[in-house]
């Protein structure tokens, strides 16, 4: 079978899984935020936690228990790396250095899951399970249940309430996150992946040298790491380690995985405002983004532009033999359009262009289909700023699903959607002003500076995947870094959950003839028209001077 | 101002249990539990395919090695040769050169692979497959193209006393195409090679 034949039949088999189980997982991920009632160990959880999980919120008490919840994570989290030499299970790992425990709590805690360490020498298996798994669990759950608040926003009327954060913090873990998890993991193990809490293994091989195999729960958290879009691999290979990923069947079900809650919510958000149209015109935008993704760097990797690549005959550095080219654009199209940033083949390597359209996915802002809520409200948000060009278009009082787009729902979408450019502009522009910024490239040129911006536009946009050349373990990127991830993921949820409760408060506007209809294709075509063109022009400047530039000069 | 402090230091202290309490669920009995029916069902998986050879661990099927001459950096021309590795094959440090496409060092490294693999299997430059001169993503890649396997196939029956077609067999035996005939890329595991190669040599 040719490669590309074969390419077209794992891109098709993906969509087919996806379309298949989006519906019942969508509905059931509806129904658990909508339901009364409470599991038996829910009711426990609540109980010793003292939380009254009924209560109501408005938006400041929903956005206090979100910050506090996280907060009080970075600081375990932190403490969990400063002191991991003297719990059980160390491995005889050493402490994490103030800055870098800093940055990776910041990073796992926003779900960006930036790493500027290396798992097999660094984490110990306490740190890996009860403080980085915890977290891709947590984080995960944090966006959903963010995003359901929006939903709310937009379901509700004449209300402040929001719902409960704990009971949906809570019930996104029990029934949706663990289920999947141990389903995944548990295929993950079938297929090779492993699971254990031994030592390094050392074994003589046949030529007489010495190896070491490592050891850990990878599978448990290899799982939860692509179903709630975290991305930070147990080794510093991530999904390119053949223990994380085994081969062609494992890596087509992490890509689905990492996919599939993402390409599911708009079908929860469909049932939750009551109509499912509406759900499928979001994914529709998200689906024709990331398929173009998907078509462009597969296209790019088999031409395999670059001297180096056209020398070797193939764009195979930084790739494995077992996924070859196609698979692994595959993987990196979807891991960073979905704010996962998991790598199975290192981006560092792929084609200028190719670059590009990785970097272009993260600035899009994380939404084609983004990551696990954090995609949902981010299209959301996208899709009040294309109503709202729409009505500049014709003079009218911009609506989105019967609600008012007035100057503050207005005012706090557009405030959203400036945080992460920001923080990537301003962050790579201190980075190559200052000494530190050349110091960390390992490419020169162009993609040298790609590589910087590379960095910003993925801890901003809580991605986390790099272009891992640049040395960006210093304290200088670990304090700069670690600060985009932390803004670029709690500045916009405050503008989600004001806007959420402004959007709940109102009475809903009846639709009549003169109403902008949002679940037809002309919708769709608005509001990819106005991602691509909000972000082109954001991001023009600085794509020119790296990857435009690089793919250019070949 | 007094009330919003009193329910902030609640929902700190409502936090802190939370996180504990979740961290018990998500972090302890979670990956327990996949331990238990891990361990239980798929035991060789789990920990690590490790493949014996006369009852002697030497290696794990997934993790790639290193076939030099034990003590130097040159490749053995007695088994067949993996992949360029950024870390000489140590699980413990796993990645790969991080070099862009078009990066003069990377050109270098692909010159010299070219002329080294061509000249150590006595074949043209142009017969060098792609992902013998390109370094993999884990720097452990256990597996080589079938391409990159047939190239070998001469050079490693002379080195080791057998019969060109034999070894053709071997590989063409333990060639994998794609998992369910569309996932993924065909490949050879090296190791898996080298121990058959190993048996027959032997006899």
């Amino acid at each position: 079978m040719s490669p590309v034949l074969a390419d077209v039949l794992q891109v098709t088999a993906l969509i087919a899984a996806l379309a298949l189980v989006h519906r019942p997982l969508g509905d059931y991920m509806a129904a658990v935020f909508q339901s009364k009632k409470h599991l038996c160990v829910e009711r426990w959880i609540y109980r010793s936690v003292g939380a009254d999980p009924d209560t109501e919120m408005r938006w400041p008490a929903y956005l206090r228990g979100v910050l506090v919840f996280c907060a009080v994570s970075v600081l375990f989290l932190y403490l969990l790396m400063r002191v991991q030499d003297k719990l059980p299970l160390s491995l005889g790992f050493r402490p994490i250095s103030p800055d870098q425990a800093f940055n990776t709590a910041a990073s796992f805690v926003s779900n960006t899951n930036w790493q500027s360490y290396s798992g097999e020498v660094a984490m110990s298996h306490v740190t890996q399970t009860m403080g980085l798994a915890t977290q891709n669990f947590v984080s995960a759950a944090v966006g959903i249940a963010v995003a359901v608040a929006l939903v709310r926003g937009f379901a509700r009327s004449r209300t402040g309430d929001l719902g409960n954060f704990w009971s949906d913090l809570v019930r996104c873990i029990i029934r949706i996150l663990i289920p999947g998890s141990i389903v995944a993991a548990v295929l993950l193990i079938a297929a090779g992946a492993i699971q254990n809490f031994g030592d390094i293994h050392h074994l003589t091989t046949l030529t007489g040298q010495q190896q070491a195999i490592s050891p850990g729960a990878v599978a448990s958290q290899e799982a939860i790491k692509d179903l709630g879009t975290n991305g930070g691999g147990f080794f510093n290979a991530n999904s390119a380690h053949p223990f994380e990923n085994p081969n062609g069947f494992t890596n087509l079900l992490e890509i689905f995985l990492l996919l599939v809650i993402p390409f599911s919510l708009p079908r929860a958000f469909g049932k939750m405002v009551g109509s499912v149209k509406q759900g499928y015109a979001i994914v529709a935008a998200m689906g024709a983004i990331w398929f173009v993704g998907v078509v462009a760097v597969t296209w790019l990797e088999y031409a395999h532009p670059g001297t180096a690549s056209q020398l070797a005959g193939g764009a195979m550095e930084g790739k494995e033999q077992r996924f070859g080219e196609g698979p692994s654009s595959l993987f990196s199209v979807s891991t960073t359009m979905t704010s996962t940033g998991s790598v199975n083949s290192f981006h560092d390597s792929f084609s200028g262009l190719s670059g590009g359209v990785l970097l272009m996915g993260m600035m899009l802002g994380e939404i084609a289909p983004g990551g696990t809520g954090s995609g949902l409200y981010g299209m959301l948000i996208m899709a009040i700023i294309a109503v709202f060009i729409a009505g500049l278009m014709v003079g009218r009082t911009p609506e989105y699903l019967g609600k008012k787009i007035g100057t503050r729902e207005i005012k706090l979408a557009a405030c959203y959607i400036l945080v992460t450019p920001a923080l990537v502009l301003i962050g790579t522009a201190v980075a190559m002003a200052l000494p530190d910024g050349k110091d960390a490239m390992t490419n020169i040129g162009a993609h040298g500076f790609s590589e910087a911006l590379y960095a910003y536009t993925s801890a901003s946009n809580n991605n986390g995947s790099a272009f891992a050349g640049f040395g960006a373990n210093t304290e200088f990127f670990n304090t700069t870094l670690g600060l985009c991830m932390t803004l670029g993921r709690f500045l916009p949820m405050v503008f989600v959950l004001a806007l959420a409760a402004s959007l709940a408060e109102q009475n809903p506007v009846p639709a009549t003839a003169g109403t902008l209809r949002t679940e037809n294709p002309l919708f769709v075509g608005l509001l990819v028209g106005a991602m691509v063109i909000i972000t082109g022009l954001t991001f023009f400047p600085v794509l020119a001077l790296g990857p435009l530039a690089e793919g250019l000069a070949v | 101002m007094n009330n919003s402090v009193v329910n902030t230091g609640r929902m700190v202290w409502a936090a802190l249990r939370m996180l504990f309490v979740l961290t018990v669920v998500t972090g302890i009995l979670y990956p327990l539990a996949v331990t238990g029916i891990g361990q239980a069902l798929f035991h060789d998986n789990a920990n690590g395919s490790i493949v014996k050879v006369d009852g002697k661990e030497v290696g794990s099927k997934l993790i790639g090695q290193s076939w030099n001459i034990k003590g130097t950096d040159q490749p053995d021309p007695k088994w067949f040769q993996g992949r360029p590795s950024n870390s000489n094959y140590d699980p413990l440090a796993t990645g790969s050169s991080q070099l862009g496409a078009s990066n003069p060092k990377l050109v270098k490294m692909v010159k010299a692979a070219k002329e080294q693999v061509a000249a150590f299997n006595g074949v043209d430059e142009s017969e060098v497959p792609k992902d013998a001169v390109t370094g993999s993503a884990s720097a452990i890649d256990p597996d080589i193209s079938p391409a990159y396997a047939d190239i070998q196939v001469k050079r490693v029956a002379k080195a080791n006393g057998l019969t060109v077609a034999r070894v053709q067999k071997l590989v063409d035996e333990h060639t994998d195409g794609r998992t369910a005939g569309f996932l993924g890329e065909p490949h050879a595991n090296v190791l898996e090679l080298n121990i058959e190669l190993r048996e027959l040599a032997k006899n």
